[in-house]
């Protein structure tokens, strides 16, 4: 067993607990982060499948970099979306 | 078991018991610090597994400028509702979540030990690439739609935060401490970017890492206080934040036109569009998360 499979297990593991998280919490900013844990553990497998190789692979780091960016931006648009007063979410806190 | 193997291991427990406790901690506030140093020790992480510019990148990006969002969302947002998931969903949820576990470390297990033709590939045609960092030949040489692609859904995501004119940020009056220390970092922040950019041709570093640096440097004054609010309708800002995808495409565009194709450099000419597009991206990346961050919507309001 070597340090990737355990880097490996470790971002399916990570991936799992923000799925968890993603179905039982209903916190707008907790689903978010739930979502970037989610992420961090895609970016994980990846990583260590980069380094699982010498050279190191260095398309699948530059497909991290590229998410990572990506997935900051979904971040702020998510962020707003969910502090927004608008008309809608004074129709759903009427309802409730 | 030898001691390497015990650092992997504390790591990943440390980083599977730090995204658990931010997850599920009872209050918002100490789940978003927890979620930042969630952040940093993935950035350490990075840098384990031999991936320096994503470790650059992650601690830029991922920790310090989500972690501000996330904070100004928190202020933004109301008190939270005290809602706990029914039983059934919990249980559901747990059953279907260890499934998926099981299945995917099953999956995941074999890969650990074959490998790709693609480093190889990449290795054999780095002379040709202009530069001689292999991880910057693959973002703006070899798959430079990507990173094209990336600055466009920058550029959305800032367009659609735009549309969504939520209440500006109400900063408060800054103490003494945060003003002298921005002054000190903000500098720092311009010269440890421009190095960072530089060094991107030859070794790890680049556009992004580059770009969240100066704009880390931004935010910190502005938050201090120091920098008068950031308005997307004055045009040098526009300017800049359009310039990198504009510049970008030109570029493609005139190699689709006077070259052999889409995104193909003619020999020769590699290293210095490289140069080229990286500084214009540079700056479109730290305005664009500049605004995102800190921009003022007050000129949009009817």
């Amino acid at each position: 067993m070597s340090h990737i499979s355990l880097y490996l297990l470790g971002g399916v593991a990570l991936w799992v607990l923000g799925l968890h998280a993603l179905m039982t919490q209903r916190n707008a900013l907790r689903r978010i982060m739930a979502v970037n844990v989610m992420g961090s553990g895609t970016f994980m497998v990846m990583v260590a499948l980069a380094a699982r190789m010498t050279p190191i692979d260095p398309v699948l780091q530059a497909l991290v970099v590229t998410g990572l960016v990506v997935a900051a931006s979904a971040t702020a648009f998510a962020l707003r979306l969910a502090t927004t007063e608008s008309p809608v979410a004074d129709v759903d806190r009427e309802r409730e | 078991m030898n001691a390497e193997l015990l650092f992997d291991a504390a790591l990943i427990l440390l980083l599977l018991a730090l995204a658990a406790a931010t997850l599920h901690t009872r209050k918002l506030y100490t789940a978003i610090v927890l979620f930042i140093v969630f952040g940093l020790m993935l950035a350490l992480t990075w840098a384990r597994l031999g991936a320096v510019d994503l470790a650059l990148a992650e601690a830029a990006i991922g920790a310090g400028l989500i972690g501000v969002m996330l904070l100004a969302a928190f202020g933004r947002s109301g008190p939270e509702a005290a809602t706990r998931a029914p039983p059934a969903v919990l249980a559901a949820s747990v059953l279907l979540c260890s499934l998926l576990l099981v299945l995917f470390a099953q999956g995941v297990w074999p890969l650990a030990n074959n490998s790709a033709p693609v480093p190889e590939l990449v290795n054999s045609h780095l002379a040709a690439s202009g530069v001689s960092h292999p991880v910057t030949a693959v973002l703006l040489n070899f798959r430079a739609w990507d990173t094209l692609l990336e600055l466009v859904v920058l550029l959305l995501a800032l367009l659609g935060v735009r549309q969504l004119h939520s209440p500006n940020m109400n900063l408060p009056a800054a103490w003494p401490l945060l003003q002298a220390w921005s002054r000190l970092l903000a500098p720092l922040s311009i010269v440890i970017g421009g190095y960072l950019l530089w060094r991107g041709s030859h070794a790890p570093g680049g556009a992004f890492q580059a770009g969240a640096v100066l704009a880390a440097g931004a935010i910190v004054l502005r938050l201090a206080g120091l920098l008068p609010p950031l308005r997307w309708n004055w045009w040098p800002m526009r300017a800049c934040v359009l310039g990198g995808v504009a510049l970008f495409m030109t570029i493609a565009a005139a190699g689709y036109w006077l070259g052999s194709g889409w995104l193909d450099y003619p020999p020769g000419l590699g290293k210095t569009l490289i140069t080229l597009i990286e500084i214009a991206a540079t700056v479109s990346i730290a305005v664009s998360l500049s605004l995102l961050v800190v921009g003022d919507t007050r000129e949009i309001t009817p």
